[in-house]
């Protein structure tokens, strides 16, 4: 009873807003402006259906993901370890903080001109030298400037949370294992990483998030011809509001269920570190 | 009896973040007999704890010599471990696998490990926790979990670093005496840090007083008491009434004069 009452109460303005919506869009009566409710929910329930001829919603969303997954990938890689080796070193810390400081406060955005410049329309598949195929579809559309854009978006919140989570370990807790006979692997495998885990997760939260926000900007970089982002803007051009509104909701939704599944995680495996002190 | 540790003309400075030098430890010399029940006693800033961790290995010397088994010490050993005041078990692992950490690290077989990691949480009266986190368990609790896990490495040495500390009086009491208990029957050498006289008297076989700034060892005695002790027995009140007129600077006008010259100076 409590249960259904908590949800009710989250419902609420979720169901205003879409009932506010609908009754402006029928008083509007330009779905040029805001198109009504169901042409939006009707093309979000016919994901496969081709659009305004850029393919699916499923194969925009498709190219969306493996572009940020591949670039917030790489910002794990390197973020995680630097992190690591930046929180348990003062030294590397002293060599690296101040380089890496340079950078943080620029916006990913801030790139772009020059990534252009750089990369222009290289894709992965010009670095493997694909040139047909299924995989070249898939690879060419996988531009480097969007993966270094989504990349710097999502290295920062990792990198930083991973050094706080480092940092922040209990010093009693490593030296009670040193004196229990731990090496240095141990200690860094069974205490330090351990320990900093709920700290990188939020880290891996909030970079996902960084990252899931520049693809829209990374996907009006010219070359692009594929992704959420392109169809939103694309679907703008050709005044296609209920399109534009489609894709804004499928990133708010993605988006959702990337928290979603970070919450779980959290929940399922950290309960400890709520209900220590 | 055999010597088991020992400190030769041991000094510790600290540098502090503005390039000041702090005297933590000078002048420090003491053996330490096995089998031993030594009580560090001090107040705080006397380096009875830093003393304890060069003992442990956890740091070293500016100078001097530390001596363990025989042995220059660098590192900590695997002949002994020690308990912290508080927040020293993992968070994330239950308490059979915290108390089985150090046989786990020693690559003993986790079957074997955990027979003797559930061994001696039944001694400490822990048994029915296994499986519990440290979070779900009593501060005491925490701390006998704590103990057992420095034991399960059956070390010759055991340190202790105000364990009871952070304990409410009644199972600071408790605890002790369980301590007590568990010492007579096991008499293994243990060096326990504390900042409370009645503590150091209750369970030590010898105290060793220290005083701050920089530390020395000012006084260094045994106590010729059976064990259980009575805290309400004449001599106890013997000796706590000297430890207290020590640690509060009265065995000497001359080091009490000294003191406070050295902190003029300090100004």
């Amino acid at each position: 009873m409590k249960k259904l009452k908590e949800v009710v109460i989250t419902l609420i303005f979720p169901i205003l807003f879409l009932i506010m919506w609908q009754i402006l869009s029928i008083r509007i009566d330009n779905h040029m402006i805001l198109p009504e409710l169901q042409r939006v929910i009707g093309i979000l329930l016919e994901p496969r259906q081709s659009l305004i001829g850029i393919g699916s919603l499923f194969w925009n969303i498709y190219i969306s993901l493996m572009r940020v997954l591949i670039g917030y990938g790489m910002a794990i890689i390197l973020g995680v370890p630097l992190g690591i080796m930046i929180g348990c070193s003062r030294k590397i810390e002293k060599l690296l903080s101040g380089f890496l400081n340079l950078f943080r406060p620029i916006p990913p955005l801030a790139w772009v001109p020059l990534v252009l410049a750089w990369f222009g329309i290289a894709s992965i598949a010009t670095v493997v030298g694909v040139t047909s195929g299924k995989l070249y579809t898939l690879l060419n559309n996988l531009k480097l400037s969007m993966l270094f854009i989504i990349f710097m978006g999502a290295f920062f919140p990792i990198l930083t949370n991973t050094i706080f989570g480092i940092k922040g370990v209990q010093k009693t807790l490593v030296d009670s294992v040193l004196t229990l006979g731990a090496n240095k692997w141990h200690v860094l495998l069974k205490v330090l990483l351990p320990a900093s885990m709920p700290s990188i997760l939020t880290g891996l939260k909030i970079g996902l998030g960084v990252a899931w926000m520049c693809l829209v900007s990374a996907e009006m970089l010219p070359g692009s011809i594929a992704g959420v982002g392109y169809l939103i803007t694309h679907a703008y051009q050709v005044t296609r509001i209920d399109i534009v509104i489609t894709g804004i909701v499928t990133i708010s939704l993605i988006g959702i269920f990337f928290e979603g599944i970070f919450r779980f995680i959290e929940k399922k495996f950290f309960k400890w570190q709520s209900m220590s002190r | 009896m055999k010597e088991i540790i020992r400190l030769r003309e041991v000094n510790k400075t600290f540098t502090s973040e503005k390039g000041h030098n702090i005297e933590a430890l000078q002048d420090i010399n003491l053996s330490i007999e096995e089998s031993q029940f030594i009580c560090l006693l001090g107040p705080s800033g006397s380096g009875k704890s830093t003393l304890l961790r060069l003992m442990a290995g956890l740091m070293d010397a500016s100078e001097g010599e530390v001596e363990v088994m025989g042995k220059s010490i660098k590192k900590p050993i695997s002949e002994a471990s020690m308990v912290f005041q508080e927040y020293s078990l993992l968070p994330w692992r239950n308490i059979i696998d915290n108390v089985a950490f150090g046989l786990e690290v020693r690559k003993v077989p986790k079957k074997e490990g955990y027979a003797i990691a559930r061994n001696i949480l039944g001694k400490f009266g822990l048994e029915g926790f296994e499986k519990n986190y440290p979070y779900e368990l009593s501060g005491g609790m925490q701390q006998r979990a704590a103990i057992a896990r420095a034991m399960a490495v059956s070390p010759e040495i055991l340190y202790m670093d105000e364990p009871f500390g952070a304990l409410d009086a009644h199972t600071r009491l408790q605890m002790q005496q369980e301590l007590i208990s568990f010492w007579l029957k096991d008499k293994r050498t243990i060096v326990f840090v504390t900042h409370s006289v009645e503590e150091a008297i209750f369970l030590g076989t010898r105290i060793i007083v220290m005083s701050s700034r920089p530390g020395r060892i000012i006084e260094d005695f045994q106590i010729d008491l059976p064990y259980p002790r009575d805290r309400w027995s004449g001599k106890f009140g013997h000796y706590f009434n000297r430890l207290m007129d020590l640690m509060n600077g009265k065995s000497s006008i001359t080091e009490e004069y000294s003191e406070v010259y050295n902190q003029c100076n300090n100004l």
